[in-house]
């Protein structure tokens, strides 16, 4: 029996989607019953409380949570969310609803004992309610209260071998695609590059020290299943230098529908979409036009490719990534709060991923981009929102990278172009009589 | 020499500076400690202000999204909105 009537979260379950609601009524019903016997920490009706005030924020038109506090525990300032209700006395249960961001390991790979740990953990201590993941990759365990926070990070970093994720204005925690662990397309090892920068960056995820929120992600490939190029003030996406390597044997069993060439390696198979078209499936949608298709063999004029990836997630046995492969970083991206959303600029179109040398080139920029925006980012200003305000151009001198064609998005629209009295061979001073000779009053 | 290396001085015109600003507000971003130490870097008094809050002269406030610093016990805590 629920304890409170929640007609208006009712409605949500009727969809055709998976619910939160149904979730939360059914931990709210585990908790109640509580087979195993868990000593709870927090209050056992925390899930039944939560649907409670949701409940009444809907009846309300507004929100009952108030607006942070709380932070962490000793010795970060980062990792935990402090939530409060201001309608305790209803709502006992969720008084105090903390969430606590866990680093999930690089490319979200777990075992099954170490899942049980957590939760196990999690119902103890906590509400039991998890978010996996959240949008910047931590496993969010969410509900808790601030006596148990110490508990819950003595451990998770005791026993469980396990860190806090960021939260506030710090580096927020690194998260990355599965990389060359199981992808054919990774260009490079995101995991050991997410991993090392972690590691290296370990004070600026858990001491805020930024003006706002800093995100790094990182993409194997353009496919970009991470969305970095999108969602992270700085973007690693792996790209290669050289061709695409062809096999024209492969790409003429695609072309002879050979079964065992199926397209997009058999992705689509569950609806007839008929037979295989090279032409209107691959060359005509190259977003550069740089493929030709004469019938017997394929030609890529590398030089114009974008590294769309489309014809090598078309055509996977037949072509292949380029062997020189390292990263390109892009600025910037960040979801809509001034100025509406922005995607990443490119600003380095290739960088070797070495660790040999702790990818002195990644840091290289990584630091001079923070030196930048620490003294120059205005409270609550992101990367993308500084470089807006001063340019494209100054991001480019306190980095030392020189303009390049690749980090022209449209040419030829902007016919302002600044510069420096030093850049000008001879300066801004003229001799006025040397001028007049050849220019009359 | 800088005035971080003088821990004690470099306290003093931390709790100063938010002492004086008290009774306007007692929450303030990182960049305003920018200020009080306009010669140094902004990745040392980072970490100087960060030690401040281990060492307990001051506390962090986060929204989640921001974190703000202010004097330990300063201002309203999450029990009082505004009221005293």
């Amino acid at each position: 029996m629920a304890k409170h009537d929640t007609p208006l979260l009712d409605q949500l379950e009727s969809g055709p989607w998976p619910s939160f609601v149904s979730d939360l009524k059914r931990q709210a019903e585990i908790r109640a019953k509580n087979e195993e016997g868990v000593e709870f920490q927090i209050p056992a009706d925390s899930c039944d409380d939560l649907l409670g005030i949701l409940e009444l924020s809907f009846k309300h038109g507004r929100t009952h949570w108030k607006h942070g506090g709380i932070v962490g525990v000793f010795g970060y300032g980062g990792g935990v969310i402090g939530r409060y209700s201001d309608q305790p006395e209803m709502f006992p249960g969720v008084e105090a609803f903390h969430t606590m961001r866990v680093n999930q390991p690089a490319g979200k790979y777990y075992n099954t004992e170490y899942l049980r740990s957590i939760m196990k953990l999690w119902d103890f201590r906590g509400s039991g309610v998890t978010n996996m993941h959240g949008s910047t990759g931590d496993i969010i365990l969410l509900g808790t209260t601030t006596p148990q926070l110490e508990e819950i990070f003595y451990e998770l970093t005791h026993n469980l071998n396990q860190d806090l994720g960021g939260s506030g204005s710090n580096l927020r925690t690194p998260s990355d695609c599965l990389g060359s662990s199981r992808c054919e397309y990774s260009c490079y090892d995101t995991q050991a590059l997410c991993h090392f920068l972690t590691n290296e960056y370990q004070d600026e995820l858990h001491r805020p020290a930024f003006p706002y929120k800093f995100k790094f992600k990182f993409d194997g490939c353009p496919n970009c299943c991470v969305a970095s190029i999108a969602r992270a003030d700085m973007s690693f996406i792996g790209t290669w230098k050289d061709q695409i390597r062809i096999d024209q044997d492969a790409v003429n069993k695609y072309v002879e529908k050979d079964p065992a060439y199926p397209a997009n390696a058999g992705a689509h198979k569950g609806r007839d979409w008929g037979p295989f078209d090279i032409e209107k499936e691959v060359t005509d949608l190259c977003p550069t036009q740089c493929m030709k298709w004469d019938g017997k063999k394929l030609h890529i004029d590398d030089s114009n490719c974008t590294r769309c990836m489309h014809c090598i997630n078309v055509m996977p046995r037949a072509l292949k990534i380029g062997k020189e492969t390292g990263c390109s970083i892009l600025v910037g991206a960040k979801a809509p709060i001034l100025d509406g959303a922005q995607m990443g600029s490119l600003l380095a179109p290739f960088v070797p991923v070495n660790p040999d040398n702790d990818y002195e080139e990644v840091t290289e920029i990584i630091e001079s981009i923070w030196d930048w925006w620490m003294e120059e980012g205005k409270n609550r200003e992101r990367l993308g929102e500084l470089i807006m305000r001063q340019g494209f151009q100054k991001l480019l001198e306190v980095t030392g990278i020189d303009p390049m064609p690749q980090q022209v998005e449209h040419p030829r629209t902007n016919p302002y172009i600044f510069w420096k009295e030093e850049e000008v061979p001879g300066g801004f001073e003229r001799d006025i009589k040397e001028y007049r000779k050849y220019h009359q009053r | 020499m800088s005035v971080l290396d003088n821990r004690e001085e470099a306290t003093k015109m931390v709790t100063d500076y938010l002492q004086k600003k008290l009774k306007n507000k007692t929450k303030f971003y990182l960049n305003d400690f920018y200020k009080v130490f306009p010669d140094d870097k902004p990745r040392q008094v980072k970490k100087f202000v960060n030690s401040l809050v281990t060492d307990g002269v001051l506390e962090y406030w986060s929204s989640g999204s921001t974190t703000m610093y202010g004097l330990k016990g300063a201002g309203k805590q999450h029990a009082s909105e505004g009221e005293e």
